[in-house]
């Protein structure tokens, strides 16, 4: 059953008390929190998320409540734990959403080891999947967003998740945060889309959570065999264009920004040499989204 | 010393992986949780693997361990690269080295050693050479945790080891000691004689303690340190280790703890593996160490308590006794080590005047966009 079909008092009610299990991709988050705040913005962007019954195995465990102390009360703050462990200093109290999505990111970073885990968004369309990995100035969240929104399929926007085995990527969709100025372009580009409140105070500005369209959920099963490693660099202004990147440099770039490519060691080597050695690799300018798009669509015709 | 958290389901787990070949989803929910928490699921995942059990797993679970293994594998290469770079910035000071713990059973190639969960690595420095072992890693690049002069103090004078080492960049600490128990503790384990039964390695310079002394040391680290994480680990290490024993070792392993004056500690090591993890111990030995143990109110209370501590609290229900268990064998462990005054004024210092040191908590920027 769908988030959405929970009566949204039964919602905030069983993440009170015994907790909620969902499932995101592979990964099965049971989440606990006692915060009314959040209950309302889970049932609007997590509306398309499946509810999992019972007590099942979840893989990840959070809580989200508000600390012991004055400041349960006075400029209240709302901390993050995971099996019984806080990772990370509290946040503002109002700011609860954004500390669920940056805690699950690292629950899922420093633990599911059994995926060489890219730092990369990855699409697809038509059977074919494409890496956006993450680099300063690469826009690949705005990008991701606006991709998912004419067409494509969204597997994520944050991590690639690469199968050692037979190195296709496991989807793992989830909410994606839009930053600053994205918030507007996004807005602009795909008036439908849905998109949460805006948190002013983050570290990285101001930030709203996209929802993922539903198909994207839906086909969360369905790994992808990736044919394209394209690193996005956003230039406003720019003519779009793609140029093909040696192997060898873009093996060195994602290797470099992985979560996780240490952790594997010299199989870790392979899965990604084997990666380059069976996409084009590309560096892709681009100034527009309607134009960035195309050129994608181009791409895997 | 049977009692209800006999039946906790981790113990259970490593007393007989067997057990868990029909375990439900909601059994393993928690388990593997404790497990994570006690640094043990890359430990059961090589038990299970041995018994080809892992194969017969729900895939949910498998994957799980898997990781566990995959992150446990990274911690042994970084270990075996850290000793590397240890060996060859020693090797020309001539400075007899030996490894302890986790190290060496590593180096060793001891069976416990598989799915360990590596935390850092300890050296043991005859005394007099510690000064030149500092001088000469901290000209090959390591650097000193930055401590102000008391920690300092603390670590030089009264304790038994030089304040941690880290080369930058590496995640491995390095911890030197002298001796396995701070100078001014109740115990003085002779260090002499565990440099005189030390073992060599084939293939490392540096040597490892005799394996009685191995499971000595281990017992000392299980009820005398402050620090309770690991305690469960390392009772796994010494039940290992008593396993490994043949009758001729546990003839010497009581006269041995009496000439390093270690006898209390080995009678706690081996009640709690015995009781918690069902080590077989020749009766012998039992009868003998009987001797040793301290009167029946201090054993009830060092059962209660340690008992507490070591289990891994229940992440969806965790209970203040364990808190307070901790807390209260976190100062025994310090009362252990310092005469009364030293500890008045380390607790005090420690309470009131040096800034508290917490884990580091990171605001999540880390990862994301």
């Amino acid at each position: 059953m769908k988030l959405s079909a929970l009566p949204p008092a039964d919602l905030a009610a069983r993440l009170k008390k015994a907790g909620l299990s969902l499932q995101t991709g592979p990964f099965t988050i049971h989440l606990q929190t006692p915060i009314a705040e959040l209950a309302p913005l889970l049932n609007l962007l997590y509306a398309e998320y499946y509810l999992l019954d019972g007590i099942p195995l979840a893989d990840i465990h959070v809580r989200l409540e508000k600390p012991f102390g004055p400041r349960r009360w006075w400029r209240p703050q709302v901390l993050f734990s995971t099996e019984g462990k806080v990772p990370f200093a509290p946040f503002p109290a109002d700011h609860a959403l954004p500390l669920l999505e940056w805690g699950l990111n690292w629950c899922v970073a420093t633990r599911a080891h059994q995926y060489l885990m890219l730092h990369s968004g990855v699409m697809e369309k038509d059977g074919q999947g494409i890496l956006f990995p993450a680099w300063p100035g690469s826009g690949k969240s705005t990008l991701c967003a606006a991709l998912a929104h004419r067409g494509w399929r969204l597997l994520s926007d944050e991590f690639g998740l690469v199968r050692p085995g037979d190195g296709l990527i496991e989807p793992f969709p989830r909410l994606i945060p839009l930053k600053n100025e994205s918030i507007t372009v996004i807005r602009k580009f795909a008036p439908g889309a849905v998109l949460g409140p805006i948190f002013p105070k983050t570290r990285k500005g101001e930030v709203a959570h996209m929802r993922p369209p539903a198909a994207s959920i839906d086909h969360a099963h369905e790994p992808v065999c990736p044919a394209h490693i394209v690193f996005p660099r956003y230039q406003p202004g720019v003519v779009p264009e793609l140029q093909p990147m040696p192997k060898a440099r873009a093996f060195l770039k994602l290797s470099g920004n992985a979560f996780n490519y240490e952790a594997h060691g010299s199989a870790g080597f392979r899965t990604i040499a084997k990666l380059v050695d069976s996409c084009d690799c590309y560096s892709f300018s681009y100034g527009d989204l309607d134009a960035a798009v195309a050129l994608m669509n181009r791409l895997v015709q | 010393m049977r009692d209800p958290t006999h039946a906790h389901p981790l113990l259970m787990a490593l007393r007989d992986p067997e057990s868990l070949a029909n375990a439900r989803e909601r059994h393993w929910d928690l388990l593997l949780r404790l497990a994570r928490n006690s640094y043990l699921l890359a430990h059961l995942a090589s038990r299970m693997e041995q018994t080809s059990l892992i194969s017969r797993l729900p895939a949910k679970v498998a994957t799980h361990l898997r990781a566990a293994q995959v992150e446990a594998d990274e911690r042994r290469r970084m270990a075996l690269w850290e000793i590397n770079r240890l060996e060859r910035a020693l090797k020309e000071t001539g400075v007899p080295v030996i490894l302890l713990k986790g190290a060496a059973y590593l180096l060793a190639q001891l069976p416990l050693s598989v799915g360990r969960f590596l935390s850092d690595i300890d050296l043991l420095a005859p005394q007099d050479k510690l000064d030149a072992v500092e001088t000469q890693l901290k000209q090959c690049g390591w650097e000193s945790e930055k401590l102000d002069s008391y920690d300092q103090h603390y670590y030089r004078t009264w304790m038994h080891e030089l304040p941690p080492l880290r080369y930058p960049g590496r995640p491995m600490e390095v911890d030197v000691h002298h001796t396995i128990l701070p100078r001014t503790s109740r115990l003085h384990p002779d260090p002499l004689l565990l440099w005189r039964a030390a073992r060599p390695l084939d293939n490392c310079i540096f040597k490892v303690l005799h394996p009685l002394d191995m499971a000595l040391h281990s017992a000392v680290h299980l009820c005398y340190d402050s620090d309770f994480d690991n305690r469960l680990r390392d009772l796994v290490d010494l039940d290992f280790l008593f396993r490994s024993f043949s009758d001729s070792l546990w003839d010497e392993l009581l006269e041995r703890s009496r000439r390093l004056d270690l006898q209390r500690p080995l009678c706690y090591a081996m009640r709690y593996s015995h009781g918690l993890l069902d080590t077989p111990i020749p009766d012998k030995v039992l009868r003998e160490a009987q001797h040793a143990t301290p009167s029946p109110i201090v054993l009830l209370v060092m059962d209660k308590l340690v008992v507490s501590a070591l289990l891994p609290p229940n992440p969806d229900h965790p209970r203040l006794a364990r808190k307070i268990a901790c807390g209260l064998l976190y100062l025994r462990s310090h009362w252990l080590r310092m005469p009364p005054l030293l500890l008045a004024r380390h607790l005090f210092h420690k309470a009131f005047i040096s800034p508290k040191h917490h884990d580091s908590l990171e605001q999540p920027t880390t990862l994301n966009n």
